[in-house]
């Protein structure tokens, strides 16, 4: 009956400034952002005082680590896009063996060259068939990349007939994985490499933002202009490509390929994924949290092969740790 | 009186869907500065009107018309090109994005030789543009998730009149909001106006029609039954005009 009064909404004016004042970035900063580097240091902490007798903390043990999630950390980056667009990608295990395989066959055939892009454009293409059934057929991508999983994997059976192919061209295994610049592992060079490119991507390119809006609201995104399915076929051909170069990752650090490289990646990649602090649905996620994500998956292998445990007793804690992320994670705030 | 060329003329526009007529004879021009309210019982041909402005779809017969030039709306990124940005009533931003970023949605800004984006320079404009129409959240960089239903209409109607250089089409832009946001909400619309903007907007509520048009024309099962000045009329006349019970 009486007019509304002018509603008292809130207007803290001296915070509204477009630059924040460190003290406000830190009062936003929400709990989900930085529990992961918590984590990550409490883990550390852990096996430092745990394993001390048992070399946890060598230099050459923690580089070892960062060496072995390489790949993981590789793929990881790229399925922080993916899951940002609210997709995801479940063939890149498969793709990790199929690629790893072509690549070294081809390089035993044809050369260095001819093997580095045989390999690679084996991501390519898986990434382009599943980019084309997500967004031409309309299916979902958990779907479509789960056929594309069994498909590839079966190839990468079937291209060698389940023999491995041992790579014996030394600049490819120095370039990828065996090598050495300096002090510093070309796994490492790679980890750093892909880390910072697709942090920057991520956060300070426009491709960034269409990811993400495209995960956050595919029907705002879409009368914004932004063009939704490029982005799709784009997110999944970037997390197959990148599946491609961890698998030349592999081949070069074992110096040959088989058929059952990569294969209990997929679990360990989409835990480093979440536990960075990456939704599952799309919206939101971070490329450093990914890294420290794979990184804690490698301190965690790592920690519990020195402490003894048997492989499927680490399987087990893997397993423990990812669901433990996804309840901290999915958890939303109540709206 | 002097012939000056309306900002927007919808001429002679027929729309069929597969052979049913959703809308016919609909002429209708809009100037700048001028709140045009479009009304009519469900199914009387609103939304498709708006639809067709907005280049989600093509005038089966009929043409519109900006400054006096023929134009061709194919897709909304033409609507967009000509100057024209749609509110929608189901709030079309990213929730989990800040306001600057569904601010600049599609159309971010960049600098440098890497492209990077501006993120200040959009933080900054976005401020700027809050502050002219009184959109009160609590910061640029707050997340629209964490905004009230009002705030958000009010960032989706900031964001149109920053790109809108011409037209603003407005589908029930209060329909989700409580009393007293809807009355914010008005507020900015008419501050929208001000500035210049055509708005042609969609309401259920006559009441708001009243409050906030210049002109109200009225679709009744697809046909335009009649075009009113506001303070011409009263909402009995109206009605009768909307159920046809004259």
């Amino acid at each position: 009956m009486s007019v509304a009064p002018a509603s008292p909404e809130r207007t803290p004016k001296a915070a509204t400034g477009p630059k924040r004042s460190v003290a406000a970035r830190a009062r936003a900063l929400d709990p989900r952002s930085y529990v992961v580097y918590v984590a990550f240091l409490l883990i550390l902490a852990f096996f430092a005082i745990t394993l001390s007798d048992d070399g946890f903390l060598t230099t050459n043990n923690l580089l070892n680590i960062v060496d072995q999630t390489a790949p993981i950390t590789v793929i990881a980056v790229a399925t922080v896009f993916v899951l940002s667009a609210g997709e995801i990608d479940l063939s890149i295990g498969s793709v990790v063996a199929l690629s790893a395989l072509i690549a070294a066959v081809v390089l035993r055939d044809a050369g260095l060259v001819a093997g580095v892009l045989a390999g690679l454009a084996t991501g390519v293409a898986v990434g382009l068939v599943n980019g084309l059934f997500v967004t031409v057929f309309r299916l979902p991508s958990f779907l479509v990349t789960l056929a594309t999983m069994g498909l590839v994997a079966g190839l990468a059976r079937s291209i060698t007939d389940l023999k491995s192919v041992a790579v014996t061209n030394f600049t490819f295994t120095d370039f990828f994985g065996s090598g050495d610049l300096g002090p510093v592992s070309s796994l490492i060079l790679w980890t750093i490499g892909t880390v910072a490119l697709g942090h920057f991507v991520y956060r300070h390119r426009r491709f960034g933002a269409h990811v993400l809006a495209t995960g956050d609201n595919a029907a705002a995104a879409r009368v914004s202009g932004i063009r939704v399915n490029r982005t799709k076929v784009a997110v999944l051909v970037l997390s197959a490509t990148a599946a491609a170069l961890a698998g030349l990752l592999y081949a070069g650090r074992l110096q040959g390929a088989n058929y059952n490289l990569g294969s209990s990646d997929l679990l360990l990649v989409i835990s480093a994924v979440v536990i960075g602090g990456t939704r599952l649905f799309g919206g939101s996620g971070s490329v450093v949290g990914a890294l420290i994500g794979s990184l804690i998956m490698g301190v965690l292998n790592n920690g519990l092969i020195l402490a003894g445990l048997s492989a499927s007793e680490q399987l087990i804690a893997q397993g423990v740790l990812l669901l433990l992320a996804i309840s901290l994670t999915l958890r939303e705030p109540k709206a | 009186m002097a012939a000056v060329t309306p900002l927007v003329q919808v001429d002679g526009v027929r729309k069929e869907f597969g052979g049913v007529v959703a809308l016919q004879g609909v002429t209708l021009d809009i100037d700048p500065g001028e709140v045009v309210a479009l009304v009519g019982d469900n199914g009387a041909g609103k939304s498709t009107l708006i639809k067709i402005i907005a280049g989600v779809h093509q005038p089966t017969d009929g043409q519109i018309l900006l400054e006096g030039e023929p134009v061709r709306l194919n897709t909304p990124t033409d609507s967009r090109q000509h100057g024209i940005e749609v509110v929608y009533q189901d709030l079309a931003l990213a929730d989990q994005q800040p306001v600057y970023m569904n601010m600049f949605l599609g159309r971010e800004l960049v600098r440098g030789p890497l492209r990077r984006m501006d993120r200040d320079g959009m933080a900054k404009e976005t401020q700027q543009l809050l502050d002219e129409l009184d959109v009160r959240v609590p910061s640029p960089r707050a997340i629209i998730r964490d905004l009230s239903g009002g705030q958000r209409q009010g960032v989706a109607i900031a964001r149109a009149t920053h790109w809108a250089q011409r037209l603003v089409l407005m589908d029930e832009p209060t329909a989700a909001l409580g009393v007293q946001e809807t009355g914010r909400v008005e507020e900015i619309i008419l501050r929208m106006r001000d500035r210049g903007r055509a708005i042609l907007i969609v309401s259920h509520s006559l009441d708001q029609v009243f409050r906030l048009s210049d002109r109200i024309c009225v679709l009744r099962r697809g046909e335009q039954v009649g075009i009113k000045t506001t303070s011409e009329t009263d909402g009995d006349e109206i009605v009768s005009m909307i159920t046809g019970l004259r």
